[in-house]
């Protein structure tokens, strides 16, 4: 057997079997009937005591999503979803009342604290093990359990604080920006979050100000046969600038889960958001049984001119997932930036890709896509890059590698292009290469193992991307990509 | 010790090795030599274990140890090092990390700390001085846009760094311009000791004036054909292989 061969065998019982976070907490919490209609979407408006126009808007989308059906475009295939056979939403008990960190159930610290985020705002000020200065919003299941650093940010005048709070205590800026990007009726997940969603954070950084630490979101599904749909909005006024991650995972169960987020990013002139996901779903064991399904609506409106928004995403989790992190490049001289690392495994599912609408005048754009299929999984980049009439001389540079481990795996690579303005100069570079024997023997000549091996040229093959992640998570990001690819390390 | 006896090699079902003999004591440099397609790289490549090379009769000692046991990192940790005719390239791998990566795997294996950023990086600076590698081609992919001379001068810094003490080189003089002939073989002797051993092939008795062999062994059609002193590389440039039935004539 090949060496390669042989690795492929390998992988193909890891990854999934690997899954470090795939403990379920046993914590008492509060759960809406099973089951969507009217009634469950005013439940999760009157439990956040939210005020009526969003529940005019919750119950808008709700009509509009019956009427709507589910895409099937995707290179995705799963059973059909039982809407009626999910809880939306689940909160902690404890969580209910006002929270600080004093008040944060332990059960859920020490969940958070397994998952290894820091949540205690001296620990990481006392710089304990070098843990990165950040804020961290940490959402269980369909709330926010707690938000760090919130007085230091507010000192800057950045308000960071989960979009519940935000209905409660910034309504003028959440109803004015809310749906501005993603329009409630966008698409079909995108119309159901908007009815249902439960959580999610809501950043705000004023005229001027650049963000003096990352802000970060950890999401955390814990309850069974719950959907979570949270949504995140973030807005940078003129000429602020803020960098963001996103982490998540889940326990492992048989079933599969349903994660239909909506994210929303507003940049005002001369504004520039970087935001970055680490999506570690569970992927669902090896023979495919479980996981999550990521269905997610990721949008950024460069709305002001030479706004800059920049994605960043690492996937190695969930059984399937739909994502298309976009850009609508609306203020001249904005630019949109997409930086991706896709890697499937088992019996994994993949499309993602982005888009890039150049509606402004000289925008650009450049599109960064590294897909590594392994196993029996299947790795789709789907991309649009479109020049409006009125765009002149928008440019784009998109570059779509794949990687393949083993023959029993699938990559695609779908880009579409379209340019009404003749001025357009759109650049499109795409390859697809294997791991050969050959330099797996190399390594293997200089001691690394097999798994280290993989590991190492995988991490090559993603060079550019890792690059674009804030340095506090590239090394444990490094570490991800070996775990979903290999078996021995970390 | 190195013991090979009697060893027989198929490569995609056909026989290359064909009842190979070799015997090199530790401490000592043979130089292999033999017509193109003899066997000389296949022979090197079950050294290192490479998967697609089946021995299907005969031995390898090292030491005493059964060397086709071991998979290729075992045999690295144990001391086994090819220095490749053609080494592969690995895109968007600093080499520095690669050498990194490769260290620190040998050393764990052999019940070793890892090293410290600070001591490798002394280390690789060293090593690479001697061999006039700067730090910024150390910073580049491993091997990618490489020159045939950087290639091969990077394949003796790695055999530096590694500490082996079974070394093989598959032509490490091929490609190599004067100058970098003479960096490269003061680097190999720089590595020669009395607990080393060393199989170097190569078409060009020019680099046994340099790195002086204790022994030549002359392959053909799998088998060691012809075993002699330094003297038989002299040989063979005046005559050529036709006694042995290869083509080529003085190289
Ligand atoms: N993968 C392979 N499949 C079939 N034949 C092979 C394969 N690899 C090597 N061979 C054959 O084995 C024989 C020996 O090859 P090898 O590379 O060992 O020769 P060599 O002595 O190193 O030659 P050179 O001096 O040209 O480097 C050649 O006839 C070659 O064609
Ligand atoms: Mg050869």
């Amino acid at each position: 057997m090949a060496a390669v061969q042989e690795t492929v065998e390998r992988v193909k019982e890891i990854d999934v079997d690997q899954y470090k976070y795939g403990f379920f907490t046993d914590i008492e919490s509060v759960k809406a009937p099973k089951g969507l209609n009217e009634d469950i979407v005013r439940f999760i408006s009157a439990k956040k005591h939210e005020p009526e126009w969003l529940l005019k808007w919750r119950l808008e989308a709700f009509r509009r999503w019956q009427t709507m059906q589910e895409p099937e475009w995707a290179n995705v295939h799963y059973p059909k979803i039982d809407f009626q056979d999910l809880y939306y939403y689940s909160a902690p008990k404890s969580t209910e009342g006002p929270k600080s960190l004093a008040e944060v159930d332990p059960e859920l610290l020490a969940t958070y604290a397994k998952l290894g985020i820091p949540l205690k705002e001296q620990e990481v000020l006392a710089g304990v093990k070098g843990a990165p200065r950040v804020a961290v919003d940490a959402v269980f299941d369909s709330v926010s359990v707690v938000t760090t650093f919130k007085e230091e940010l507010s000192k800057a005048g950045v308000i960071f604080c989960s979009i519940s709070e935000a209905v409660k205590n910034h309504p003028d800026l959440v109803q004015k920006y809310l749906g501005s990007v993603v329009p409630a009726t966008d698409n079909f997940y995108a119309t159901l979050n908007s009815a249902v969603f439960s959580d999610g954070s809501f950043v705000y950084v004023p005229e001027g100000v650049r963000c003096p630490m990352e802000l970060s979101t950890y999401f955390r599904i814990n309850a069974e046969q719950t959907g979570q749909f949270e949504r995140t909005l973030i807005i940078a006024d003129k000429g602020s600038y803020v960098s963001y991650l996103e982490g998540c995972t889940a326990p492992m169960r048989d079933e599969n889960q349903l994660h239909a987020a909506v994210v929303e990013l507003v940049a005002l002139e001369d504004a520039e958001i970087k935001y970055s996901t680490v999506q570690n779903w569970y992927p669902g064991d090896k023979n495919g049984k479980g996981g999550i399904y990521n269905f997610v609506t990721k949008r950024g409106d460069c709305r002001g001119d030479r706004s800059k928004i920049s994605w960043t995403q690492v996937e190695t989790g969930s059984a399937i997932t739909w994502k298309y992190p976009s850009c609508i490049l609306r203020g001249n001289g904005s630019r949109g930036e997409f930086y991706s690392i896709a890697i499937s495994n088992g019996y994994q599912q993949v499309d993602s890709g982005t888009k890039m609408i150049h509606l402004g005048k000289d925008t650009s754009s450049r599109i960064i896509s590294k897909g590594i299929a392994a196993g029996r999984s299947n790795n789709t980049y789907r991309g649009l890059v479109s020049a409006h009439r009125k765009a002149t001389n928008a440019r784009n540079f998109t570059v779509c590698d794949s990687l393949l481990i083993g023959d029993k795996c699938g990559a695609h690579t779908v880009p579409y292009i379209e340019a009404k303005n003749a001025s357009a100069t759109f650049e499109h570079e795409a390859t697809t290469s294997k791991i050969s024997d050959d330099q797996l023997f190399y390594c293997l000549s200089r001691g690394l193992s097999e798994e280290e091996a993989v590991a190492l040229i995988v991490n090559g093959f993603v060079r550019d991307v890792l690059q674009q992640l804030p340095m506090e998570f590239m090394a444990e990001t490094q570490k991800l990509i070996s775990i979903s690819l290999e078996g021995s390390v970390g | 010790m190195l013991e090979i006896k009697n060893l027989h090699a198929n490569v995609d079902g056909r026989e290359i090795l064909k009842g190979l003999d070799l015997t090199l004591p530790t401490g000592e440099v043979h130089a292999i030599m033999g017509p193109n397609g003899s066997g000389k790289s296949t022979l090197a490549y079950v050294l290192a274990g490479k998967e697609d090379y089946e021995v299907t009769e005969g031995s390898i000692t090292w030491n005493g140890k059964d060397l086709l046991d071991l998979d290729p990192s075992a045999r690295a940790a144990t001391g086994v090092f090819l220095a490749f005719q053609y080494p592969m390239e690995i895109p968007g791998v600093a080499t520095m990390t690669f050498l990194r990566s490769a260290v620190n795997a040998v050393r764990k294996a052999r019940g070793e700390d890892e090293l410290s950023t600070p001591d490798f990086m002394r280390l690789v600076k060293e090593k690479a001085k001697g061999l006039k590698i700067d730090a910024e081609m150390l910073r580049r992919p491993l091997n990618v846009g490489f020159s045939g001379g950087e290639k091969k001068r990077n394949e003796i810094l790695q055999m530096a760094l590694l500490e082996p003490s079974l070394c093989v080189l598959d032509e490490t003089d091929s490609g190599l311009d004067i100058d970098a002939l003479r960096i490269v073989a003061d680097g190999v002797n720089a590595l020669r000791s009395k607990e080393r051993s060393m199989l170097v092939i190569t078409h060009y008795q020019r680099l046994l004036d340099y790195i002086v062999p204790d022994k030549v062994h002359v392959l053909s059609k799998g088998r060691v054909a012809r075993s002699g002193g330094p003297e038989l590389a002299l040989e063979l440039e005046k005559t050529g292989y036709a006694e042995f039935g290869g083509e080529a004539t003085a190289a």
